[in-house]
């Protein structure tokens, strides 16, 4: 499952432009993730903070 | 909770807030939707911007700007450097702003020309009627609320969703976006009177480091990488590995993250009611990450646009096509130009990028423009450059 560290994010949306399946939304200063996400792991590559993580 | 207006403007950053403007100004009735409580914070952005191309879309108040400067220098790896004018730097130098007042004064003078703004107000989809978009549902501060209006502009950013909703596939690629970390820095070593450019592929991968100086010996100084090329938290480790070598007394007052679309110009802008402004249409320039002003640009398109087709009746794609047909016609051949040297300049290496710098060493290029310098270079490196050629006119 994909999860945001919410300390370390800067929420700066980046991870939302990249995401393929819309599953990410920045709602002011945290990353919402959606049900659609496939945890395909863009969006962790693109993280300027290191922020996203999938996780077993 | 429910509202009816002619033009619905999402996100109030310049593309936006221009937008809103141009619209207002034309007698619709507008509301400027932003997500965040504050206007123009957090930051997200080096704040570079062209002295003369901004002033011919408005007039800059003192208060926007934090610092002037002379011209931008640009670093090879090996630490060269060449120095270009301010007036021939391109659109990223010259005033390096100062966004959080900028986007509220920006967002003010739309307010003034009539326009309702709604702070801490999210989009969070289209209201359609018959399958074509007719405004958009919303959560105002923790309650829902829908605004319904025949156009709805979408000015939502990097993180765009109002295309996507539409039905434009806005989605970039990893090598299409960079990925950027930025630090507000305080150090003696800081030129206050250049916009500093370093190159290599060592500290900033399919992208750059920038230095843009604020007065009084502080900066932005952040980079950007190519998103093919990031791995998590890269950017932010890159840039830390950069004030160590070259701002290493530096002080730190400020981060700042974002990201730059770089994908050139996307198939359409438009749909059925829908208009996408700025980075949200990846109207950014490809190589240089700049998008404050071809946003401003196509936000008053946009803008004007909306008010002729609420007046004609036909808010369709077909009868929004002038907004595409004009914001290419400005902005689209430089932005498409930009995409392809962005695609070459992504493939060089650090010796490549030291002939090229070295090269124009005894070249006396401060008074030449980007095109000038660009002729230039391919006349003393026609073998590195070949595949530029068509180009270089």
């Amino acid at each position: 499952m994909l999860t945001v560290n919410r300390y370390k994010c800067c929420y700066c949306g980046a991870c939302v432009g990249v995401c393929p399946t819309c599953s990410l939304e920045l709602v002011e200063t945290f990353i919402e993730v959606s049900a659609d996400c496939k945890e395909c792991g863009i969006c962790t590559k693109i993280c300027p903070v290191g922020a996203l993580e999938v996780k077993a | 909770m429910s509202m009816k207006c002619d033009v619905v403007v999402v996100g109030a950053g310049p593309g936006g807030s221009m937008a809103a403007k141009a619209a207002a100004q034309a007698g619709l009735r507008v509301t400027l939707l932003e997500k965040r409580q504050e206007i123009g914070d957090p930051v997200r952005c080096a704040e570079g911007v062209g002295k003369r191309a901004l002033s011919q879309i408005v007039k800059p108040e003192p208060e926007w700007i934090a610092a002037e400067v002379k011209g931008a220098r640009i670093y090879a790896p090996d630490g060269t450097s060449i120095v270009m004018s301010e007036d021939k730097g391109g659109a990223e130098v010259g005033y390096v702003l100062e966004r959080k007042v900028f986007d509220r004064g920006l967002a003010m003078e739309a307010a003034r020309a009539g326009a309702k703004v709604m702070v801490k107000t999210r989009a969070i989809g289209l209201l359609k009627k018959d399958g074509a978009p007719c405004g958009v549902s919303a959560m105002r501060i923790g309650e829902p609320l829908e605004i319904e209006a025949p156009i709805v502009i979408g000015a939502d950013g990097v993180e765009s969703k109002v295309g996507r909703w539409a039905g434009i596939d806005t989605t970039l690629k990893l090598k299409d976006i960079e990925t950027c970390a930025q630090f507000l820095v305080t150090d003696t070593r800081v030129d206050d009177q250049y916009c500093e450019f370093f190159l290599g592929n060592g500290i900033a991968p399919g992208g750059y480091v920038w230095s843009f100086p604020k007065g009084e010996k502080l900066a932005n100084v952040g980079l950007g990488i190519l998103g093919s090329r990031s791995k998590p938290g890269e950017a932010t480790r890159l840039l830390k590995e950069f004030m160590k070598s070259h701002f290493p007394n530096g002080k730190v007052l400020e981060m700042v993250v974002g990201a730059d679309p770089c994908s050139g110009p996307i198939e359409s802008t438009t749909a059925d009611g829908v208009m996408l402004v700025g980075d949200a249409a990846r109207q950014t320039d490809p190589l240089t990450g700049g998008g404050i002003l071809t946003a401003m640009q196509s936000g008053i398109i946009a803008g004007e646009v909306a008010a002729k087709a609420v007046s004609s009746g036909d808010v369709s794609k077909e009868g929004l096509k002038e907004y595409e047909d004009r914001w290419r016609a400005d902005i689209g051949k430089s932005l498409a130009r930009s995409y392809e040297f962005k695609e070459f300049f992504v493939k060089l290496t650090d010796e490549d990028l030291n002939q090229l710098i070295g090269s124009l060493n005894k070249e006396d290029i401060a008074k030449m423009d980007l095109r000038g310098m660009l002729r230039v270079l391919f006349r003393l490196n026609p073998r590195l450059l070949w595949e530029l050629r068509h180009l270089v006119v």
